[in-house]
């Protein structure tokens, strides 16, 4: 069995919600608050929320769409805030840009629907994180399939989803270990692949246990 | 004869691992590991009875399995203290404020005599509600962390209650609230905390099906056929009379029971006239259960929501709703308004259904009943919401994530 270059070290990741002073209670407002909010309050409402409703993997995506369906009942606007995948950002900045392009856009074009107040505000919200290791590390892929299935769902999150902003890459913490410290590209790429969208964190950490064991059988 | 699952005489934070899973308990004691002999002081004003005391009497526990140094102290205070704290409490939620200035100066002095009996010199303390609000007095040369638990709804306070207390609070380090919805402006860091259930306590432990069944029969519901249940006191604010015009619209389509189970009728004058207007309300339909419970029935709650077909919130105005909590906990369907922080729970159409009005609710409640595999998605994703957010563990975890942050801004 081949032994890594660089160990995998699993770490954990939780957060603490901060109420942030600001609040929204039409679209116009949703669209002054993306501009004024905090980097930490974008990560929130998007890639936090994902993590936060995980078990949910259909028509829920992020807190600013759901909140312009349930709250301001704008299912067009709602619908192309949910569109925004999270993947495709390597930066809080650009994701904040998106978000308030569309918001501003969709207000521009439906005055009359800019200032109508919604049924409930948006609070904004920051994630303040505090990241620890699990002490756990893995050398092998078998190490590596263990301590994934020993993870918790904050772990997984962490190492899966929120690590795309901390690399600035468009890979992930395993698929990163797995091509540049095992030379498995094709085993990183699959796993990257896996939807987070339309998976449960446990379901998408069932795949890629499910990947490494195929692996692990070649 | 009818048994109970068994349950642990002290119940240890690896008895949550079938519950949450090993990887998230290994979470918390991996969070807990920089942690190791620092002391926290939790104090609050009651140590039995009310959602606070419940709660510390699970966290304080297991933050102490975890390895910190834990002191839960419980303030003391004669008759007239509690009668000002409970007008406190009553204000600060919105309703005038009809006790003499005074009042004001017997609070602090109950605050000072509180003060030179407690230790107060913990790294983290953590003073829950507005009773012992005043204590930060204790605190100097801004040694320590001090946290303000706020349990209840700030969103209208009473200015002349919330203007006494206010300068208090902006002298903590942070204040944490149930809801955002809650909280108010101030110019300390505020923190969300949701409220939550023990999954382990008697209300939530899993049941055996012969207790639920026995438990249904000895209130004389049929177990055989659908059962809408509202747990909640017979108040106006739950709407119970419109639970059971709701029940009404259902029962012109489907057959079904309706259970309304709640104390307040007995030691409340206006709990026993609301119950009188629901059962003028029920008209002698035989298919409304209404079950007055003492404080103690715990199981039979637990029992009552476990063997329903439905869960029904239809309150008015509401502060978090742990009764939608527990029936979520319980895989149920739940049908509730959208008041307090029941959003927050139900998030329509992906975790209960939520409703604006008496139709609405009826039309949610036949919507589910007609569509049996709908329901059953909705009760599975409501226990991974409760799962992920508003369990005991959850809590211990905020506490753990929020003192690591204030040790390492």
């Amino acid at each position: 069995m081949s032994t890594a270059k660089q160990p995998f070290h699993f770490v954990t990741a939780s957060y603490v919600t901060r109420i942030s002073d600001q609040k929204a209670t039409n679209l116009s407002e949703l669209c002054q608050g993306l501009d004024n909010s905090s980097d930490a309050s974008v990560f929130y409402h998007t890639f936090q929320s994902l993590s936060r409703h995980h078990f949910l993997t259909e028509g829920f995506s992020n807190d600013f769409a759901q909140w312009v369906l349930a709250a301001c009942n704008r299912p067009q606007l709602a619908e192309q805030l949910a569109a925004l995948d999270i993947r495709d950002y390597l930066s809080l900045a650009e994701l904040r840009g998106d978000l308030r392009r569309i918001v501003a856009e969709y207000c521009q074009a439906n005055p009359q629907h800019a200032e109508q107040t919604a049924f409930e505000p948006f609070f904004f919200c920051e994630g303040m994180e505090v990241t620890v290791p699990l002490g756990l590390e893995a050398w092998t892929l078998e190490d590596f399939r263990g301590g994934l299935e020993r993870l918790s769902h904050a772990s997984f999150y962490y190492h899966f989803i929120a690590s795309r902003l901390r690399l600035q890459l468009r890979t992930n913490d395993f698929s990163l270990w797995l091509s540049t410290s095992m030379g498995l590209n094709g085993l990183a790429q699959r796993a990257n692949r896996i939807d987070i969208y339309t998976n449960t964190l446990e379901s998408a950490r069932d795949i890629l246990v499910s990947l490494v064991k195929e692996e692990l059988s070649r | 004869m009818t048994t109970t699952m068994p349950l642990p005489r002290l119940i240890r934070l690896d008895d949550y691992a079938p519950v949450l899973g090993s990887g998230e308990v290994a979470e918390l004691r991996a969070l807990a590991s920089r942690l190791q002999g620092r002391t926290v002081e939790m104090v609050n004003s009651t140590a039995v009875g009310g959602g606070v005391a419940e709660i510390l009497s699970r966290l304080v526990p297991i933050l102490q399995e975890l390895g910190l140094a834990v002191r839960w102290d419980v303030i003391t205070g004669g008759n007239d203290f509690f009668e000002i704290t409970k007008a406190f409490h009553n204000a600060l939620h919105g309703g005038p404020y009809g006790m003499p200035p005074a009042s004001f100066e017997i609070f602090l002095a109950y605050n000072e005599q509180n003060r030179a009996r407690l230790q107060l010199d913990a790294e983290f303390t953590v003073i829950h509600d507005p009773q012992p609000v005043a204590l930060i007095e204790a605190r100097r040369n801004r040694s320590g962390h001090w946290i303000w638990r706020c349990h209840i709804d700030l969103s209208q306070p009473n200015p002349t209650v919330w203007s006494f207390l206010e300068p208090y609070v902006i002298r903590y380090d942070g204040a944490i609230f149930s809801s955002p919805e809650f909280s108010r402006q101030l110019p300390i860091p505020q923190y969300l905390f949701y409220p939550c259930i023990d999954p382990l306590a008697e209300k939530n432990r899993e049941l055996e099906p012969e207790l639920i069944r026995a438990t249904l029969e000895r209130f004389g519901i049929d177990p055989q056929r659908t059962i809408l249940t509202q747990i909640s006191r017979f108040d106006r604010l739950k709407d119970p009379v419109g639970v059971v015009r709701a029940y009404q619209g259902v029962k012109r389509y489907l057959d079904c029971q309706l259970v309304l189970a709640g104390g307040g009728a007995a030691d409340d004058p206006e709990g026993g006239a609301v119950l009188e207007e629901v059962r003028q309300a029920a008209g002698g339909d035989p298919d409304i259960h209404l079950l007055e419970l003492p404080p103690w029935s715990a199981l039979e709650i637990n029992a009552l929501q476990r063997g329903s077909t439905i869960i029904i919130q239809k309150s008015l105005r509401e502060g978090f709703g742990l009764t939608v909590t527990e029936a979520l906990w319980k895989k149920k369907p739940v049908v509730a308004s959208a008041v307090g922080g029941i959003p927050t729970q139900v998030i329509h159409k992906h975790t209960g259904m939520l409703a604006h009005s008496v139709e609405g609710a009826a039309y949610q409640i036949r919507f589910l009943l007609s569509n049996p595999a709908t329901a059953a998605r909705l009760g599975e994703q409501g226990h991974e919401h409760v799962r992920e957010h508003f369990l005991i563990t959850s809590n211990v975890k905020r506490y753990l994530t929020l003192f690591l942050r204030l040790l390492c801004p």
